[in-house]
């Protein structure tokens, strides 16, 4: 099959009934897989991991904390994906992901800010800081309850498609700041990258990373979370179009009658 | 059946469990509207195709 083909194929799924035959086939699998992952990494990082000599066991945070931080970020740059599609080919289904998937975006965040508070606490002498990470994340935190209050705001789809899009796009400038916030400025608490950097991993930088030890449990619970993730964003974006063709047929009938 | 946690406990306990609370909630409540919702469009798809 060519690259066009592959790509024209893809396309199919932006059909609601091809969507809906292929997401039930596939959420058992990403249910499973997320659970598994999720209770296992969890697991041995609480109970068989060692305390860190600097941070005691305020280490085992690291296991919530910065997986649902990189998905609060990951789902953001979904969501401004499928508002994309939304915008330039009219897909359906790409804007009831997006919508489908901002709840869930809404959670991962609240749990990063809630362990990162919490955390930040015993090692910084304070629950909040106004350090450039922190206060980008706050700003996403409220660009999410933005977009879900402007869905429910507008009645008709198309435009509340279109406008929400829009307040995607301008949201991605904080969801990228949440990440790269402690590149551009060296000011704050919070610290820059220790689990996935790469001269870090091949010795051209000094700077401490995360102790293997930590390292493989963080990852499995960094896959749950990814998996856990994809299959709530399958699930309910599955129950947006099932709840639009309810408004659908609601609006055939009382035409007929 | 807890490891010492020393003078964190509280800290790493409050952290698991608003975590865990938060995502379960989520899960449930994705889990609830999508079982409503899949009913009510079986009886609204039953109801038409029974008035025409």
């Amino acid at each position: 099959m060519t690259i066009t083909a592959k790509a024209n194929s893809l396309w199919e799924y932006a059909n609601p009934r091809k969507f809906l035959a292929t997401s039930e086939r596939l959420l058992p699998f990403f249910w499973l897989a997320s659970t598994t992952c999720l209770v296992v990494g969890l697991v041995w990082g609480f109970f068989f991991t060692p305390d860190d000599y600097k941070q005691g066991s305020t280490v085992k945070i690291i296991y919530l904390h910065v997986p649902s931080a990189l998905m609060a970020i990951n789902c953001w740059l979904m969501m401004l994906a499928a508002s994309l599609i939304w915008l330039v080919r009219r897909h359906h289904v790409s804007a009831l992901a997006a919508r489908a998937a901002a709840p869930v975006g809404i959670v991962f965040t609240l749990v990063a800010l809630v362990t990162g508070a919490i955390w930040g606490q015993p090692m910084w002498g304070s629950w909040w800081a106004w350090d450039p990470r922190l206060t980008s994340f706050l700003i996403l935190f409220l660009f999410y309850l933005g977009y879900v209050a402007l869905w429910e705001a507008i009645e008709d789809p198309d435009t509340a498609a279109d406008l929400t899009s829009v307040l995607c796009l301008v949201g991605s400038v904080f969801a990228i700041l949440s990440r790269y916030a402690v590149n551009f400025w060296n000011q704050g608490l919070h610290q820059g990258a220790s689990v996935m950097r790469v001269a870090a991993v091949t010795g051209s930088d000094t700077e401490e990373k995360v102790s293997n030890i930590y390292f493989f449990p963080l990852m499995l619970c960094i896959v749950g979370f990814v998996l856990l993730f994809i299959a709530l964003v399958l699930y309910r974006t599955c129950t947006e179009i099932r709840a639009r063709r309810i408004k659908a047929l609601l609006a055939r009938e009382r035409a007929n009658a | 059946m807890i490891p010492d946690l020393g003078k964190y406990t509280e800290t790493v306990l409050s952290a698991y469990g608003i975590s865990i609370v938060l995502l379960v909630a989520l899960v449930v409540l994705s889990v609830m509207r999508g079982r409503r919702v899949r009913t009510e469009l079986k009886s609204v798809e039953q109801r038409m195709s029974r008035d025409g």
